[in-house]
């Protein structure tokens, strides 16, 4: 079959590229997209509708009354506006562990990278052995060794476990190694600059994409992290988006009918707390796909 | 920290190659800085955690005599509980019936994107990675209204054409429904690190293989599969750890199928239950401890036949 396509392109030069294409492949993959997008696009209608349309009308498409406003009007407002609370501490958590773990990442990537130091190795390796560490079985001893120090119930309780991240870690410095030529590093040593200062103005820079990728895939895990909230935190204004959704979805549940009018909330609430990270990963793609790029070019 | 002073002679053999790097004593002290941060709060965070796990194992709280040291009796109850091991089957199940399948697909898309005989390949490429972005939370809840045997949409439309849809939440389709949310949610992710170690295969090896006149599926089969190996291992890796510490998903299911999901679902459910519900903080310990060992047995197995096979 390709043999036929070849030489169709040959003959039409300049078209080439577009002559490999196939329809049948095309069709195939959208009909997965349509898997993949079909939850989102019934959340999105679900978020337009009355509670009582909510029940009664088809689930796939609009019913007559639009009410997307009136419901994130009463998303934002119900319990005096708790839910706007809960969104500004997933941002909190979210954008403080991703920033101070991605800089984390980025030091010890340059440092275990560029710098030769006794234990450099076994430090390294154990760090990689630590990928397999799974984060729940931390849980609840971190539990815990924070409630002896007076840690649970603060918002440090959610930050300072979800600044580790050994993958991240991991990619840095394969990435420090590609990206940073050691003979530049040599040459502003040359110049004068002091080690942080070279890592600060010159490295950093170089290490931009590797950076992005480790903060995108932090901010996500933070956002969406539930254990660890659910465990650290029992005061409702302290909670993060996911805790706070689905204790309204528990009440929800809990008093059937009762309280059916939670259920608009719980959906556009759901609905409002995705945007923001669609709207991070596509704004920010460039940077992450070249990140993950390198992240697998290597073992 | 102590594998730096154990492994401390053999850092003799960089010794070598220290000397050609006149720098490099005086740097070795600002490599330290460097790592310093991250390594200080991984010791927190992570060894020191997963050692106190270890210590409270090996004790108990009894109403008379307090908490008392009890050896690995906590072990030898885990090793012996039904709830414990019937989670651990249903988990090891849940990840044979969704894994091979994930990843199978992932590996698919990542090859029909990287074929370039696709069209529309920027919005395939990002449809099928954006529920990654969705909080596990959100996505068991959608699914869960999707599922719903009222209002739900799947059941609406039998309805339509005068049919029962199945009941999704009951206990015959939960584990397939919960591993359909997983499935929903990461697949993406996969592909995209598989396309990307894709991207990186040298197109010499392509352009060789077609020298030699292999076609794109023997192309795909021979040459870059092989070459990202390494990818497939991670994405696999990534999937045991996902797979045996799975809590958000049915966590949330629960409360729309109590009498499916009980408090021992899975491992992961019934530690936390065991901590919060019955205060048994001590065998908790245990039950994570024992989960972990579980995980990290499962994920070096994978990767020593991985390897293994890739040498011979």
């Amino acid at each position: 079959m390709s043999a036929i396509t070849t030489t169709s392109a040959a003959a039409t030069k300049s078209r080439a590229p577009l002559d490999r294409r196939s329809t049948p492949l095309t069709l195939g993959m959208l009909a997965f997209l349509v898997y993949f997008l079909l939850p989102l696009f019934w959340l999105f209608i679900a978020s337009t509708k009355t509670t009582g349309d909510l029940f009664a009308s088809f689930g796939l498409w609009f019913a007559d009354d639009f009410s997307l406003l009136s419901n994130i009007e009463r998303t934002l407002t119900y319990d005096d506006g708790v839910f706007v609370r809960w969104l500004l501490n997933t941002l909190l958590y979210a954008v403080t562990a991703a920033g101070g773990g991605a800089m984390l990442a980025a030091l010890g990537g340059y440092g275990f990278a560029k710098y030769r130091f006794a234990g450099n190795r076994p430090l390294f390796m154990l760090v990689l052995g630590a990928i397999m560490v799974p984060t729940t079985a931390l849980a609840i001893p971190t539990y815990l060794l924070f409630s002896r120090v007076g840690l649970v119930n603060t918002p440090w309780a959610i930050i300072l476990p979800s600044l580790v991240s050994p993958f991240g870690l991991y990619l840095m410095r394969i990435y420090a190694e590609s990206a940073v030529p050691d003979s530049l590093i040599e040459a502003a040593r040359i110049d004068g600059a002091g080690e942080f200062r070279i890592f600060f103005q010159v490295a950093l820079r170089m290490l931009m994409p590797g950076f992005v990728t480790v903060l995108l895939f932090t901010l996500v895990a933070t956002w969406n992290n539930y254990f660890l909230p659910l465990i650290m935190l029992n005061n409702p204004s302290l909670y993060p988006i996911t805790v706070g959704l689905a204790r309204w979805q528990g009440q929800a549940a809990a008093s059937g009918g009762a309280s059916g009018d939670l259920v608009p909330l719980v959906v556009t609430g759901s609905l409002l707390s995705i945007v923001p990270l669609i709207i991070a990963f596509l704004l920010l793609q460039r940077y992450w796909q070249s990140g993950l790029l390198t992240g697998g070019v290597k073992q | 920290m102590t594998p730096t002073a154990t492994q401390a002679p053999p850092a003799g053999t960089m010794g070598g190659r220290l000397r050609q790097h006149p720098h490099t004593s005086r740097h070795a002290f600002t490599g330290y800085l460097f790592v310093a941060p991250f390594m200080i709060v991984f010791v927190a965070m992570l060894l020191v955690p997963l050692g106190y796990a270890a210590y409270l194992s090996l004790f108990r709280e009894q109403l008379i005599g307090g908490t008392v040291f009890v050896g690995l009796d906590n072990y030898v109850r885990a090793l012996s509980d039904q709830q414990l091991l019937s989670g651990i089957f249903r988990v090891a199940r849940f990840f044979l019936i969704q894994v091979p399948l994930m990843l199978t697909l992932a590996l698919c898309f990542a090859l029909a994107l990287d074929s370039g005989m696709l069209r529309l390949t920027r919005v395939v490429r990002l449809g099928i990675f954006i529920p990654y972005a969705v909080p596990s939370v959100v996505a068991a809840l959608m699914w869960g209204y999707l599922y719903g045997p009222d209002f739900g949409p799947f059941a609406q439309l039998a309805e339509e054409i005068g049919t029962a849809v199945p009941s999704f939440l009951g206990s015959n389709l939960m584990l397939f429904s919960l591993a359909n949310v997983v499935f929903w949610e990461f697949t993406g992710y996969n592909m995209i690190i598989l396309y990307a170690a894709l991207r990186a295969v040298p197109s010499e090896l392509y352009e060789a293989a077609a020298v030699d006149g292999a076609g794109a599926w023997r192309t795909a089969w021979s040459v870059k599969i092989p070459s990202i190996r390494p990818a497939l291992l991670l994405t696999l890796i990534f999937s045991v750890i996902g797979s045996f510490q799975l809590f958000n998903e049915p966590n949330l299911l629960q409360q729309l199928a109590p009498n499916v999901i009980d408090n021992a679902y899975t491992p992961n459910l019934y530690a936390y239950n065991l901590a919060f519900v019955s205060q048994e903080l001590n065998y908790a310990a245990a039950v994570s401890f024992i989960l972990g060992l579980v995980i990290l047995v499962a994920s070096y197995a994978f990767m020593y036949i991985a390897t293994r096979r890739s040498r011979s």
